[in-house]
């Protein structure tokens, strides 16, 4: 176990500490982008396509324009006057801000119109006249490469057919011959459905641009607002917006999970509309803009486990789609078109595996956004996931036993993965165990086997994940050339209280709090005394966000690092406050004192007070220290989680009984905060596993794209999560930490289609996808039923 | 567009003003009022950021018209506070740890003042159905229930005192 080294009035690492950042949230004063109202504000809204794939003939803005109050409408043709009409996904494709010609799927941006007032806007934007000529849509992505599809991108040069990239890892012969020559082989086409993150704060920004000082200020809801500051200053630099202009403020942001990563287009129209009206102009998407313009997942994978008749794992092979929508705006690193999905080996040692990936363009929204989760990893846990139970009930393992006999021991450690990467620590079968103990498994799998004798269903859904957050090394991360380092400034007063300032940004993670824990670790100052920043583009240092689990990996680190400079230089002061040398210096956390004579001592606030009032001559002065932090490597949180359901045959009804969620992510900052986020996370693991999926039409229409048929999970679905944690610290970061608020979104999916499966196992079916509703189990019931 | 005279009791203060008969209720709070702390997260009643008290009730402002709320009693998020001391719904939520990014906080908290008020001693169960009507897409709603539990034995102790 974690022992904490400050008092719980310090609050350093370890201590369940209640969160700073709440009072203003509780008394209704947090601050998110739709609060902000500027003098002269203008409001748009934007008109968006009806059709999945169509030309458009006309845009009449004219009677929109009698609209007494609305002031323009935006076109593509207007943003194309400037160069603006198309903008650069970070993978290197093109997306449209505003059409000229051609929508390429439902919902996208057509024009924007602009008005003195939000209803206003609303007005114009209905009374716009837009002509189209629908075309047949692509919608399944396994005919987008059929010979007489048509060729969705004629505007990228080159482009033959609607093919985007192929990608591969690993040893494609040794693995087939591995399957070849194995005794059990289990294959199974797996889908993971598109998804949204569903924030209940949507996406929106409010642009001000100011003529005289030509600067540009965006109130944005942004979780990396340095990059964009970047990318704007890059797309928009030939208007006049260069980076040194343009200062981006997160405020309080409703949410993110990934899903305020992107530029999106709108974002770019108010920016340009109040760059050319030069008055402040506020856009704030409805809910069904926000559902349907984006996604998550939507990966076909084609996996095929091999293994010993015993069940020693031998070899992974897996093949997979991934239908990106009309283009592909992943929101990934730059060298991984397909983010971590080759961490879908899993946390098991064999020898073989092979990985590739085919991406096509389809007429859907474009998105491939890291929905919590570090860039498809949980894509590839599923995969990884799935298949292991599917051994074990081919072979008739128990799926417990068979993870045992398989998994990467923990003397293994650093583990290099067949598809390359450094696995830096755990304790699988320590963690397995532990959630077994607390759920109970052979006392429920005593109870399966009476309930099966009665004709019942009931399942136990065991999954062991790895996942592999915190990007990440320079030498192989970046985001279009920028490197995926995070960073920490800190400011001690003379008082002895202290700003800390981060490229990171809050979304709900608790930040305020954790960091200045970290702070009160590596100082001793009280973590009540310390403030946290984020999220100002002219004041916090440059960063690449907070997605992909990284603040704490990275983040996190920089804060420990600077403080230790702190602390060094403080060891010179303390030596001149003491009048010894400074070989004689001690630290114990919150103060330095002479070696061997402990009552001669300096608290770290005396010593800040020195820096600014009596510092050794030739020293400069001030208490201050900076830290850009790279990574070595990536850190590795895991867990084991175990769910029991029960279905009814009758109504395909799912009743998930239990849910235990054991998850290692190496120290602990806070424990209260930890268990916070893994709750969230389960949540939004059973979203997709039972209800959550964008559903289209054949002709590319979204079916569900309000919250009353979109099924965000309330508290009735969502069960009562039980947690518990083991401890393997890190080896590589300074606090011994991982990220955490990914895994359970990871980990939970496999667990309950696991389970589900399990109960469904004794009527012969042995696979359903994501997600799975009673329906979808009613009627894998009737065919299992005609079939027997 | 026409106008109507309306005149409410905001917070227990009282507000008169002339709005459009479309004007919606949240938006007069949050844009007229300038009172931001009840959301908007979306504009079919669904996710319950914009829940409020109208005559003590819990009402989603994002579908009710303003001019429907003339004469009416409301209390926002910034109302409960009595003299600077938390409604026992705020604290708790803070002692369980029941808000991450705070944006459905203001709807939930009011939301299960009216719940409490109807069911001052609810089980989970009933918490759980009592706030179905609010979605948190952040903390899978054990704390939040564990926040209404704990406001529920505070509220039941001060009554008891007061007795």
């Amino acid at each position: 176990m974690f022992k904490c080294k400050t008092s719980p009035e310090v609050g350093g690492m370890g201590h369940s500490v209640k969160r700073k950042e709440d009072a203003r949230f509780l008394h209704g004063k947090g601050k998110y982008t739709d609060d902000v109202k500027l003098p002269g504000m203008l409001h748009m809204v934007i008109v968006r396509s009806p059709y999945a794939y169509a030309k458009i003939l006309s845009i009449n803005k004219e009677k929109a324009l009698a609209i007494d109050g609305v002031l323009a409408v935006i076109t593509g043709e207007d943003l194309a006057q400037y160069n603006l009409h198309w903008m650069p996904t970070l993978l290197s494709d093109s997306q449209m801000v505003l059409p000229t010609d051609t929508v390429m799927h439902q919902s996208q941006e057509v024009c924007a119109v602009i008005a003195t007032d939000r209803y206003i806007a609303v007005d114009g934007a209905e009374a716009v006249d837009v002509q189209y000529e629908p075309m047949k849509a692509i919608v399944n992505p396994f005919k987008a490469l059929d010979e007489d599809a048509p060729l969705l991108r004629p505007d990228k040069e080159g482009q033959k057919d609607n093919h985007i990239y192929h990608w591969e890892r690993g040893e494609r012969e040794k693995t087939d011959a591995a399957i070849a020559a194995a005794d059990v082989v289990v294959k199974e086409r797996i889908h993971l459905p598109r998804i949204h993150v569903a924030s209940i704060e949507t996406c929106g920004v409010v642009a001000s641009y100011d003529k005289d000082t030509e600067k540009m200020l965006i109130y944005l809801t942004s979780q990396a607002p340095h990059a964009i500051r970047t990318i704007l200053a890059l797309v928009a630099g030939h208007v006049g917006l260069s980076e040194e202009k343009i200062r981006i403020i997160a405020p309080d942001i409703g949410g993110g999970f990934g899903g305020k990563v992107p530029v999106y287009p709108g974002y770019v129209i108010a920016i340009a509309a109040s760059f050319l009206i030069g008055k402040p102009v506020k856009w704030i998407e409805d809910r069904s803009e926000n559902l349907v313009n984006g996604f998550a997942r939507d990966y076909h994978m084609d996996c095929e486990l091999a293994a010993t008749k015993d069940g020693k794992i031998q070899a992974f092979k897996v093949s997979t789609l991934a239908d990106h929508g009309y283009t592909d705006s992943s929101a990934n690193p730059s060298k991984y078109p397909t983010g971590m999905f080759s961490i879908c080996t899993g946390s098991y040692d064999y020898e073989h595996a092979f990985a590739e990936l085919d991406a096509v363009y389809t007429n859907k929204a474009p998105g491939g956004v890291a929905y919590r989760c570090s860039f498809r990893v949980t894509e590839a846990v599923h995969a990884i996931e799935r298949m292991v139970d599917k051994l074990a009930a081919e072979i008739g393992k128990d799926p417990a036993q068979l993870r045992f006999e398989n998994f990467i021991k923990k003397e293994d450690f650093p583990y290099a993965s067949p598809l390359g990467w450094s696995y830096d620590s755990g304790d699988y079968k320590q963690t397995l165990e532990k959630a077994m103990d607390m759920i109970g498994y052979a006392d429920y799998k005593k109870e399966q086997a009476e309930k099966r004798a009665q004709g019942k269903l009931m399942g136990i859904g065991i999954c062991t994940f790895t996942e592999v957050v915190g990007a990440g090394p320079s030498k192989d991360f970046d985001i279009l050339g920028i490197k995926m380092f995070d960073s920490a400034e800190i400011r001690v007063h003379p008082t002895g209280k202290a700003l800390a300032r981060f490229g990171t940004k809050s979304q709900g993670q608790g930040h305020e709090t954790t960091y200045a824990q970290i702070l009160a670790e590596e100082l001793g100052i009280p973590y009540t005394d310390i403030e946290i920043d984020e999220g100002d583009t002219d004041t916090a240092p440059y960063g690449l966000g907070t997605y992909a689990s990284r603040s704490t990996p990275t983040a996190g680190a920089a804060a420990a690092i600077a403080a230790r400079k702190l602390r060094d230089k403080g060891k010179k002061i303390a030596a001149h406050l003491l009048e010894v040398s400074e070989e004689d210096i001690e630290w114990e956390v919150g103060k330095y004192f002479v070696k061997g004579a402990p009552e001669k001592s300096k608290t770290i606030q005396d010593v800040a007070f020195a820096a600014y009032t009596n510092f050794p001559e030739g020293m400069e002065p001030g208490f201050e220290a900076t830290h850009y932090y790279d990574p070595p490597n990536l850190t590795f949180p895991n867990g084991a989680y175990i769910c029991v359901v029960e279905v009814e045959e009758e109504t395909g009804a799912i009743d998930v009984k239990r849910f235990v969620a054991i998850d290692d992510c190496g120290n602990i900052i806070n424990p209260m905060i930890v268990e916070g986020q893994i709750h969230g996370g389960l949540t939004q693991g059973i979203a997709p596993a039972m209800y959550e999926g964008i559903v289209y039409d054949d002709e590319g229409n979204v079916l569900n794209g309000t919250l009353m048929d979109y099924l965000v999970p309330t508290a009735v679905e969502s069960p009562h999560w039980e947690t518990g944690h083991t401890i393997t610290p890190s080896p590589h970061h300074p606090l011994g930490a991982k990220g955490v608020a990914e895994s359970p979104t990871v980990g939970a999916p496999p667990a309950i289609a696991n389970a589900i499966i399990d109960a469904l196992y004794p009527l012969g079916i042995k696979h359903l996808d994501i997600p799975i509703t009673p329906d979808k189990v009613w009627d894998a019931i009737q065919v299992a039923k005609a079939k027997a | 567009m026409a106008k109507h005279k309306v005149t409410m009791t905001i917070n227990g203060k009282s507000v008169t003003a002339e709005v459009d008969s479309r004007l919606l209720l949240v938006h007069f709070i949050r844009e007229n009022l300038d009172m931001t702390g009840t959301h908007i997260g979306c504009d079919t009643s669904s996710c319950g950021a914009c829940t409020i008290l109208i005559d003590g009730k819990s009402v989603k402002s994002c579908t009710y018209l303003t001019v429907r709320a003339d004469g009416a009693d409301i209390t926002t998020i910034e109302g409960i506070a009595v003299e600077g001391t938390n409604h026992p719904l705020q604290k708790a939520f803070h002692d369980q740890h029941g808000l991450h990014c705070g944006f459905c906080t203001p709807g939930m908290i009011m939301r299960s003042i009216d719940l409490l008020k109807t069911n001052p001693n609810p089980t989970e169960k009933e918490i759980r159905w009592g706030i179905s009507g609010n979605l948190c897409r952040c903390t899978g709603y054990n704390n939040i229930v564990k926040s209404v539990q704990q406001a529920a034995a505070e509220m039941a102790k001060e009554k008891e005192a007061s007795v």
